[in-house]
Formats: C-alpha cells, sequence, structure tokens
C-alpha cells in the first residue's frame, strides 16, 4: 500500500520534472530563434561593408558573381584613406569635437545629477523631470534656433559650434542616468560622509563619483555616441573640407555628384566605426550596469 | 566627551505632522542612553536632530555647553554608526576608517596609530586591507563602529546599529559596544525598537512614543516602577499582561481587586492606602507574567491563587510560557518546565501581587 503511495509520488515528480524540462526547453528555442533573427538583421549590414571595402572598383563596377564575396581582396580603399589628408583632418576633428563634448557634458550632467538627486532644494524634482523632457525634443526641431544662436556666435563652418552644440543632445540624458544611479547610492552614505566632516564638493569628488564609476561610464559611452555619430548638425552647420568632421566628410568626400566611391565609403565607415567598437567592446559590461542601475536597489 | 541637552525640541515635517513634539532630554557625560520606542515614535528624528542631519522647527540642542542648532554635523564633533553600515564601498578598511581624519587633515602617522589602536579594540586588524563587500555584517558593523572611534569625538551617536544583523550576532555585538563604552566611555546616544537591547546597554533608557517623551530611567526603574501603561507593556518580553479591573472593598475591611466575578483577589495591605483612592472605580490591572506562577502551597504574603484555562502552552527549555485568556484579554504566565500544562486543562497558579501595578484605563498613568 505505502509503496503504491511512494511510486505514485516518485511518478508525479518525474513528470512534473519532465514538464519543467520540456518547458525550458521551448523556451531556449524561442530565444535561439529570435536571437539569430537579429543577429542577421544587425549583423548582415556590417558584412556587407565589409565585403565592399575589400574590392577594387573594377570589381564593385563589374558586377560578376555573388555581391556578398570577394574575389580579389585588396587593402587599396583603406590605403587611400589613410593616406588622404582630407580624411585625416575628419578623423582628427571628430576626435576633438568628440573628446570636448564627452568632457564638458560629463561635467555638467555630474554636477546637475548631484544637485537634483542629493541637495534636495525647492523644485529640484520638478527640474529632474525637466531635463529629462527636454531630451524629448527632436533635434531636427532645434537646429533652426540654434542656427541663429551659432551665426551670432560667429561659429557658422567652424567645427568648435559642435561643442557647444552636442552637450544639448548629450547632457540631458547623461544627466538622467546620474541621476538614476546617484539614487540608487544610499542616503547614508552622505550623511556619514557630512558627519566624517565633508563638504558638498567633497562628497561628490571622494564618495559619490568613485562609487558611481558604472554610471558615469555608461553616461559618458552615450555622450561619445552622440558626438561621434551626429549628423544632422555637422551637415546644417559646416561646409567647407577643413571643417567637417568624419560623418559628414565621407559622403561629402566620396560622393561627387551621383558618382558614389562605394569602395571607398564602406571602407571609411569602418575606419569610423572604429572608435566605437574599442569603446564598447571594453565597457560594455560597465554601460549595461550604468543603464541599469536604480531600477533595483541593492 | 560632553554633556548633551535637548530643550524643548519640535521637529514638524511639510503638512504639520510633527514627529516630536517638544522634549526635554539632558544627557551627563560618559553616559549611555537609549532612546528607544516603536516605529514612528520620533528616537531616530531626535538622534538625526542631535548629529545635524534634521533640522529643528523649535527649540534648543546643546553640546558641550554650546547652542548647536545652526552647526553643521561636521562641526559638531560627533560621530554616528548607522544602521546599514553606511561604508563606503571603494575604500578599503582602512581608507574608510582613516576617511574622517584625512578630511581634518590629521597627519599620517596619528592616522595610522589612530586607526591602529581602534582596530585593535574592535579585533577587525587582519581586515584593514579588505574592501567592505569581502566582510560579513557583523565585521562591517564594527568598521562602522572603529570609524566612528577613531575621531575621538564628543558624542557617539548610534541609530538602530544591530537592526540588520541576525539575533545571534546581534547579542555578540551588544556585548562588544558596551564593551567599548567601558574602554572609551564616550558620551552616547544610541537608538533602539528592542527593549532588551535598550535593557542592557543603558545606564539611562528614554521611552518615546508619538513624539513625546513617556518616561526616561535606568532599566530597573523601567521595569519595575513603570510611569504609563505604555511603559509598562513596551519593557518587558512578554509582555506584562494587562486586565480590565475594579477595585472593591475585600474581606478583613481590606481592598480587593475584581477581575471577573471568579478572580477577586486581595490588594496587598502595602498598597491599600495607595489604591483607596480609586475604590469603586475601572482600572487596569498589570502583572508581568514571571508574576503570574506555577501554584505552591506555601504561600508567601500577597500571593494568591488562580485557576485558569489553558489555551497555549510554549516550553523554552528553562521556563515554560502559558497562555490563557481571562475575560476575553490574553493572559501569559511563567512557568517552571516541569509544570504540567496542557490545553484545555485547568492550571493553578500564584499571582504576587505585590508585584502588581494599577493604571488608570483613559490616561494610562500607573497609580
Amino acid at each position: 500500500m505505502s509503496a503504491t503511495v511512494a511510486d505514485r509520488r516518485i511518478r508525479v515528480a518525474t513528470e512534473r520534472k519532465h514538464s519543467l524540462h520540456r518547458q525550458r526547453l521551448w523556451a531556449l528555442w524561442g530565444s535561439y530563434i529570435a536571437l539569430s533573427v537579429f543577429v542577421v538583421m544587425f549583423l548582415v549590414p556590417p558584412f556587407y561593408t565589409l565585403m565592399t571595402s575589400l574590392k577594387s572598383s573594377a570589381e564593385i563596377s563589374a558586377q560578376v558573381g555573388s555581391p556578398w564575396l570577394v574575389h580579389h581582396p585588396t587593402l587599396e580603399n583603406f590605403w587611400y584613406l589613410i593616406t588622404y589628408p582630407n580624411f585625416q583632418r575628419y578623423y582628427l576633428n571628430s576626435a576633438i569635437v568628440t573628446v570636448l563634448t564627452v568632457a564638458v557634458s560629463m561635467v555638467i550632467s555630474v554636477l546637475a545629477a548631484f544637485g537634483l538627486s542629493r541637495m534636495g532644494f525647492w523644485g529640484s524634482q520638478t527640474l529632474s523631470t525637466g531635463v529629462f523632457l527636454t531630451y524629448l525634443i527632436p533635434p531636427s526641431l532645434l537646429f533652426i534656433p540654434l542656427f541663429q544662436i551659432i551665426g551670432k556666435l560667429g561659429l557658422i563652418n567652424n567645427f568648435w559650434c559642435l561643442v557647444i552644440l552636442y552637450p544639448t543632445l548629450a547632457v540631458p540624458f547623461c544627466t538622467w542616468i546620474m541621476i538614476g544611479y546617484f539614487s540608487s547610492i544610499p542616503r547614508e552614505l552622505d550623511e556619514a560622509a557630512l558627519i566624517d566632516g565633508a563638504g558638498y564638493l567633497q562628497m561628490l569628488w571622494k564618495i559619490f563619483i568613485p562609487v558611481a564609476m558604472p554610471g558615469i561610464i555608461a553616461a559618458t559611452i552615450f555622450a561619445f555616441t552622440v558626438a561621434w555619430g551626429a549628423f544632422l548638425y555637422p551637415l546644417a552647420y559646416l561646409y567647407t573640407s577643413n571643417q567637417m568632421v568624419l560623418t559628414v566628410g565621407i559622403i561629402s568626400d566620396l560622393i561627387r555628384g551621383d558618382v558614389f566611391q562605394w569602395g571607398k565609403i564602406m571602407a571609411a565607415c569602418l575606419l569610423a566605426s572604429l572608435p566605437p567598437i574599442i569603446i564598447y567592446a571594453f565597457l560594455m559590461d560597465y554601460y549595461v550596469a550604468g543603464l541599469t542601475a536604480g531600477a533595483t536597489k541593492g | 566627551m560632553a554633556e548633551v541637552s535637548v530643550r524643548k525640541v519640535v521637529k514638524e515635517y511639510d503638512g504639520g505632522v510633527q514627529a516630536v513634539k517638544g522634549i526635554d532630554l539632558d544627557i551627563a557625560d560618559h553616559e549611555f542612553v537609549v532612546l528607544v520606542g516603536p516605529s514612528g515614535c520620533g528616537k531616530s528624528t531626535t538622534l538625526r536632530m542631535i548629529a545635524g542631519l534634521e533640522e529643528i522647527t523649535a527649540g534648543e540642542i546643546w553640546i558641550d555647553g554650546d547652542v548647536v542648532n545652526d552647526v553643521p554635523p561636521r562641526d559638531r564633533d560627533i560621530a554616528m554608526v548607522f544602521q546599514n553600515y553606511a561604508l563606503y564601498p571603494h575604500m578599503s578598511v582602512f581608507d574608510n576608517m582613516a576617511f574622517g581624519l584625512k578630511l581634518r587633515k590629521f597627519p599620517k602617522d596619528e592616522i595610522k596609530r589612530r586607526v591602529a589602536d581602534a582596530a585593535r579594540i574592535l579585533d577587525i586588524v587582519p581586515l584593514l586591507d579588505r574592501k567592505p563587500r569581502a566582510l560579513s555584517g557583523g565585521q562591517r558593523q564594527r568598521v562602522a563602529m572603529g570609524r566612528a572611534i577613531v575621531r575621538n569625538p564628543k558624542v557617539f551617536l548610534f541609530d538602530e546599529p544591530l537592526s540588520n544583523l541576525d539575533a545571534k550576532l546581534r547579542v555578540q555585538m551588544r556585548t562588544e559596544i558596551k564593551k567599548v563604552h567601558q574602554t572609551i566611555p564616550t558620551t552616547t546616544v544610541y537608538v533602539t525598537h528592542d527593549q532588551i537591547e535598550a535593557m542592557t546597554l543603558a545606564d539611562r533608557v528614554v521611552v518615546m512614543n508619538g513624539g513625546v517623551i513617556e518616561q526616561v530611567g535606568t532599566p530597573n526603574d523601567l521595569y519595575h516602577h513603570p510611569a504609563t501603561r505604555f511603559v509598562a507593556g513596551f519593557i518587558g518580553s512578554p509582555a506584562m499582561n494587562f486586565l480590565p479591573c475594579r477595585i472593591q472593598d475585600g474581606s478583613n475591611g481590606g481592598l480587593a481587586v475584581r477581575v471577573s466575578d471568579s478572580i477577586i483577589v486581595p490588594v496587598p495591605p502595602a498598597r491599600a492606602n495607595r489604591y483607596g483612592a480609586f475604590k469603586g472605580k475601572d482600572m487596569v490591572l498589570g502583572l508581568r507574567p514571571e508574576h503570574l506562577f506555577e501554584y505552591h502551597e506555601m504561600a508567601k504574603p500577597g500571593w494568591t491563587r488562580i485557576d485558569l484555562p489553558v489555551d497555549v502552552v510554549e516550553p523554552m527549555g528553562m521556563e515554560t510560557m502559558v497562555h490563557f485568556f481571562v475575560e476575553g484579554a490574553p493572559v501569559c504566565a511563567r512557568v517552571d518546565p516541569t509544570t504540567h500544562a496542557a490545553p484545555g486543562e485547568v492550571l493553578p497558579l500564584t499571582a504576587d501581587l505585590n508585584q502588581m501595578h494599577l493604571m488608570e484605563p483613559d490616561t494610562g498613568r500607573v497609580v
């Protein structure tokens, strides 16, 4: 009698285990299929870019065989760009604008986020929401009024104008990330620092910035991505080669009338993608940690 | 080391909610005072006002002879230990302890010496190079205490420092805190909701409720001579039994307490004078569980037999708690573990009325 009951219990437990196993198997299959679709969607364009960049102009225009394969790989497109003074200038301009944008944006964002999340002054909550709302205004609506401001400053066709303009895109979101991160730091930490003898700036410098480093890195990557990849503002404000940055320099230099130098364009795209790829590869873990901070406590 | 005075201090939050309603408290130099009370009674707010972390709505706080109402926390020369330790996660234990001294520009040798001394007292010397995340809860709490000790402040403030620890560690750390205070007798204000912590640590206990101080006294004072029903019920575990009753004439010209038709017990002659004025009035009888125990044939003066039907029996090893209901009110007795008690059976008990308390039902005042 008792043996039968025990057998039934074992059978029920085994069935439950198998059913859980089956559910997990389905979930895994679903994940693999969804991920495969995404991988194809996102990796096919870079793959095609790489293949085209390794082809000579003759192979591209010949249109023989599969366009997905290279028959006679060459680095001539890359070599051309590396030795092309204009391309070097675009790269340098992009680097200067990006480094300065990141620096300016981070200084403003960290100070703003610290003030808004920790100093608890009248209206700080409303201001925090306001900061985020400004991020929702599309840049394409802003560039006309900004054109007037930049014009009055005498910075039209001067890449320094981008150092003023890009932070308007980066600061709201970076501040928002940092507010979230700072808010996840227990309030007792500031109180302990206050009692230990720290002023607000010391508290920020010695406690908040080191503790919030993942958030700061996430915000830095965001500011970097905005500054490195922005297209609309440089297209609107810069028109001579010596002032251009990579995004507009590539298309203005490598597309002449209706002639598209596809091999060089693709090679330029790959070279331009290198800094973001390197930065993301090294700091991805921090980026994810920084963006999700504040979602849960602990 | 210093005296601390809290004078008519009020804390009112936006929206008119008063967390602290004009309290007065004088803490002597070297004294260990524990603020105890239920959640929301204003004990933590009071501590934070002493620390300077909360602004004071009205009143004055004095530390070492100076009013510190407008003095920022860093200039009050206090140190605080928080419930969740509040250690700086990116710093080593040494740096955590040295942080306050570095900010105050102490010479490096002096910092090293002070941290080493504190680490030795707290037995955390091997942990000095570790980061807080590599420490257990108890070790973190020691580091937090170390951070307070190195500063050699005028006043130590503890805000429920043991609440995050498990029961066993809490008992151990309680002893450590007491030992530290014996070694370094700095004036200490300690907040807890745990009345056992309050009783074991304090020179004086301050019981707070609803933003006011119910009673200030030594642990024994509060236990044996509570001023209000709240204090009587809050101090002591299990809590004091409260039974609605009426004072009436007893036999031999004395007084009696009538709890129910079947429970009428004589008031000890020593209390008769004090309780005489309440004859005929509805009152509340308070009797601690240890003053309600197994029946003894050899009764002492003031002992009375009561028979009660057992509801629940809780054997605890060295004693057994037996629960009853009297006229709908829960009653707990602390009996010898060898006493036979089973649910549903009637258990003969002795009530030691020499230890009884009588309270006014409307004001809660112990008479």
